[in-house]
């Protein structure tokens, strides 16, 4: 691998990279769309919402020109409320729920949502400001979603907080691993912001557990919560991977994001993407855009098991991507430069149904070929901070931190956890909006917490 | 096809559509592109003696993201020389011999003004005049238009005037900015006239600017309030129409105007009395080809419903339409949800609970799914739920078996009365 980092990528390039895929509202879409909101009473829309935004209040203030309370509505409930108007899978949520799917069809909940805080944004609006302070400190790791909600909610309470964060900047996988044509990283980097105006401090460039110890936090501050989401891609643990031309799919996304730049030039390349949920789509789909000549997800099991969401889907097919079902990757082949050139694989059929309920695939025998490729992604999934959450002493399952589903609070009664830190093993969903929601939740729970020890001790 | 045309008090249209008197019939240009657009007639823009107008003039209210529910004007009559006027009639007419073409006119209430106006074009061929005395702004501060309008005594003078020169029928327009229509309907009759037409339009203020607090519209920051008219006023055009047709003093053929942009509107004032309609807005804000599928819809209405003559409908509903204290009291209606189509929006229980007679339940069912139920005891049948109901056939309001006989309040107070 190459590393010096070039500007491989040509402008044009870029800028598909760049440019949002699906156009914003302009004024009057946003004016009919609004007014096609029934107002429903008791809506659906704002229980689908795992952040319970009021959809029909912000909906009908975009009708009425208020936009302003429109955005506010949208910020108050879901501190990432911009962001997860762009990436929220949204037929899943509120509108999917929305009554009209029944007579008509569903409002775009979504694009109203980007309408109101787009406007927000570009006319520089100061939506909240922080509560009067209350002499109690809580530090969080980790900026992303959860962090930042839990960081906004605890300082509109009144808390001092500080929040670590390993990278440059904050935002999380917002800022750095969705890809810039669903999620600019401005609009992420406006609800950093936001937090920040509050007077919360994000100390970045910071990794605790190595620059800070876990134990002088857990001592200083009144409650620490545990928000630093998931780590790398997984080693699919076959020969090969070390060679060149084999990318980690949130590394690809977060070099071509933050910094315009990617090791090699994927101009006219054949690219496989491993695996099938919302990293491949994003790995694939940033494929394409960078000039990919073709771009295949390879995935072990079926249409069926695959995790991406079905408008993911059908983004990945609009952009050229080619879907191979039941085969999985054996061995990845080098040329005389170590650069990866052929990939070996083998069929792969569904046998009995797993733990998770899902159908295990199992090889085919004798059923091994190799494709040419030049390019190959990663997309497996994501590990965990193994290290970290062993550095606090926290009890987990398998990587995932075990919290009071109530309470947010881990093993260690000062320190809670939120967003996707406690995700998998039937825990939720990794999504923008359940991080965000959780980091609310632990933020409130550590408010009764620690207002009940003050009303025991006073 | 049905046979749509219509004699109105003497005037022969090939269909009950004309344009009103207003911007769309300004000249002969315009009217002629009407006429080739398939528009029956036209009442031209009302002529007098020369006016000047300003700018701006219009306004309009928009609702809800819907452009122009309701339309507003300062402007006053023709401000063209009457000459130029007058020899776009004669040129039209002599183009669209067919097509009737009714002059509009208003001149201050006195004899000889009348007498001098109605000669003058009377001359260059015209199959009826229509006397203006509704318009309620601007010419009213003048004495003329609504100012004549409102006084029955003036009316039927005007009247009078016109008709001692008119050798064609006389039309009087009369205005909505009075408190009962019929008066005004009735002096218009006293004084000769061949028929009226109504509405014309209603006093208004379109509203605020809400950056600069000047009227809308101003000229130059300053606002005078202006005829409101388009679809907001149907419904109170219609009542206009249906009073006078009702009344058995009121014997003579009505144009209905006011807010009518569809072949449904048409059918509904003809049905309430009307003879034929007049149209302005809805030109103004679609152009002239509206009238296509306005005539297109009412011939299949017609079609379908065996009904060989638009002439029969005239006047169908007027005998239901009758004074409160006819009413029977002891007619039952209540709501009823239709669960397979409900969407569960939940706006009937909500108006319900907030502005009716709390009786929408919301309920659940054996899989646990919320559904609507109306307690039947304790509907009114008021029709709250089914009007904010967006989904059509989601609720009826049905009858209930009749428990006891048919009782009007008259009845009832007559009933009190001998025992
Ligand atoms: C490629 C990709 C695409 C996705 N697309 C979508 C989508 O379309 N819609 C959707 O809803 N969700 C999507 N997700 C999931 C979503 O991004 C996550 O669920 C969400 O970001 C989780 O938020 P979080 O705050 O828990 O963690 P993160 O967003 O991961 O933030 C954790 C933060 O903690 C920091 N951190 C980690 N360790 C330390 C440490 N030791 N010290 C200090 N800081 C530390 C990290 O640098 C990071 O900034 C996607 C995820 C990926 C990977
Ligand atoms: C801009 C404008 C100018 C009008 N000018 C006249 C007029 O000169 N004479 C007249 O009798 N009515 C005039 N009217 C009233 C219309 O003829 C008609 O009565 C009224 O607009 C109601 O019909 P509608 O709802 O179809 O518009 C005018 C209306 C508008 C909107
Ligand atoms: S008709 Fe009126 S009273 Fe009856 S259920 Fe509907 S809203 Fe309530």
């Amino acid at each position: 691998m190459s590393d010096s980092k070039q500007p491989l990528i040509s402008i044009d390039k870029l800028a598909k990279v760049f440019e949002e895929s699906t156009p914003s509202y302009n004024a009057q879409e946003a004016i009919d769309e609004s007014n096609r909101c029934l107002y429903c009473y008791d809506a659906p829309c704002i229980t689908a919402c795992p952040t319970g935004i009021d959809v029909p209040a912000f909906i009908k203030g975009i009708a009425s020109g208020n936009i302003k309370g429109a955005a506010k509505i949208i910020m108050e409930d879901n501190p990432v409320g911009a962001t997860c108007a762009r990436v929220c899978p949204t037929e899943e949520l509120c509108e999917g729920a929305c009554v009209l799917n029944h007579s008509t069809k569903p409002i775009m909940i979504g694009q109203l949502q980007r309408y109101a805080t787009d406007w927000a944004i570009k006319n520089e609006q100061v939506l909240f400001k922080a509560g009067e302070k209350n002499g109690k400190c809580i530090a969080i790791i980790g900026s992303g979603p959860a962090g930042l909600s839990a960081a906004r909610e605890l300082a509109l309470l009144g808390y001092e907080v500080i929040v670590y964060e390993a990278k440059r900047e904050g935002g999380g996988l917002d800022t750095h691993g969705i890809v810039p044509f669903r999620l600019p990283k401005d609009i992420s980097l406006w609800e950093v912001k936001q937090v920040e105006n509050l007077g919360v401090e994000i100390r970045t460039n910071i990794e605790v557990g190595k620059d800070i110890l876990a134990e002088d936090l857990v001592k200083e501050f009144d409650a620490v919560i545990l928000a630093v989401g998931m780590s790398k891609v997984p080693m699919l643990g076959i020969e090969g991977e070390e060679l060149d031309g084999v990318y980690d799919a949130i590394d690809l996304v977060e070099n071509v994001k933050i910094n315009g730049v990617t090791d090699e030039d994927f101009s006219g390349k054949r690219v496989a993407v491993i695996g099938a949920g919302n990293t491949a789509i994003d790995g694939a789909t940033i494929s394409a855009r960078l000039g990919a000549k073709n771009v295949k997800i390879i995935y072990r099991r079926t249409e069926a098991e695959m995790t991406a969401y079905d408008f993911e889907y059908e983004f990945a097919k609009q952009d050229g991507v080619e879907f191979r079902w039941l085969m999985s990757p054996k061995r990845l082949i080098g040329d005389d430069k170590g650069h990866v050139k052929q990939m070996e694989c083998v069929r792969m059929e569904l046998g009995e149904k797993g733990e998770d309920g899902r159908r295990h695939p199992v090889e085919v025998e004798d059923s091994t070929f190799t494709m040419d490729v030049d390019i190959v992604v990663k997309a497996i999934g994501q590990t965990r901070f193994r290290r970290l959450i062993d550095h606090f002493g926290l009890e987990h399952n398998g990587g995932v931190v075990q919290v009071d589903p109530q309470t947010y609070q881990t093993s260690i009664p000062k320190v809670y956890a939120a967003g996707d830190v406690i995700f998998g093993k039937g825990q939720g969903e990794a999504m923008v909006v359940s991080a965000a929601q959780q980091g609310k939740e632990a933020a409130y729970s550590i408010h009764k917490q620690l207002n009940k020890s003050r009303i025991e001790t006073a | 096809m049905a046979d749509l045309r219509i004699d109105f008090a003497g005037i022969k249209s090939p269909n009950p559509y004309w344009l009103a008197s207003a911007p769309p019939t300004n000249s002969g240009y315009q009217v002629q592109r009407a006429f080739e657009a398939g528009w029956g007639g036209a009442v031209w823009k009302t002529l007098g003696d020369p006016v000047l107008n300003v700018s701006s003039r219009f306004g309009a209210n928009h609702f809800n993201g819907k452009r122009v529910v309701g339309f507003n004007n300062i402007e006053l009559i023709t401000d063209r020389p009457l000459e130029d006027n007058l020899k776009e009639i004669y040129e039209t007419k002599k183009r669209f011999p067919d097509h009737p073409i009714i002059a509009s006119l208003m001149v201050e209430p006195k004899r000889e003004k009348w007498h001098e106006i109605v000669k003058r074009v009377q001359d260059v061929g015209v199959d009826g005049f229509e006397l203006n005395l509704g318009c309620p702004h601007g010419m009213s501060e003048r004495g003329m238009g609504s100012a004549v309008g409102q006084h029955p005594d003036l009316v039927e003078k005007t009247t009078i005037y016109a008709k001692e020169k008119a050798e064609v029928p006389v039309i009087v327009k009369l205005t909505p900015n009075i408190t009962d229509i019929t008066v005004t309907a009735k002096a218009a009759a006293r004084g000769g006239a061949d028929a009226i037409s109504m509405i014309n339009t209603i006093n208004s203020l379109i509203g605020i600017d809400l950056d600069t607090w000047n009227t809308i519209p101003n000229v130059n920051g300053k606002g005078a309030h202006g005829g409101y008219c388009g679809p907001a006023v149907k419904p109170i055009a219609l009542n206009m129409v249906g009073e006078c047709a009702r009344d058995p003093e009121i014997n003579i053929p009505i144009s209905g105007i006011g807010g009518i942009s569809s072949w449904q509107d048409t059918v509904e004032f003809m049905l309430m009395g009307a003879g034929g309609v007049q149209v302005c807005t809805a030109a103004m804000h679609h152009g002239f080809r509206v009238i296509e599928d306005m005539v297109d819809g009412l011939n299949n209405y017609l079609d379908e419903k065996g009904i060989s003559s638009v002439n029969e409908i005239i006047g169908a509903s007027v005998e239901k339409y009758t004074d409160w204290s006819n009413l029977d009291l002891n007619y039952k209606v209540v709501a009823r949800i239709n669960n397979d189509i409900c969407i569960n929006c939940n706006k009937c229980y909500i108006s319900c609970e907030d502005s009716a007679h709390q009786c929408i339940d919301i309920l659940t069912d054996a899989n646990g799914k919320e559904y609507l139920k109306v307690q039947e005891e304790e509907c009114v049948g008021c029709n709250l739920c089914s009007i904010v109901c967006p989904v059509e056939g989601a609720i009826d309001m049905v009858e209930l078996p009749q428990t006891e006989p048919s009782m009007t309040w008259l009845e009832r107070q007559a009933a009190i009365q001998q025992s």
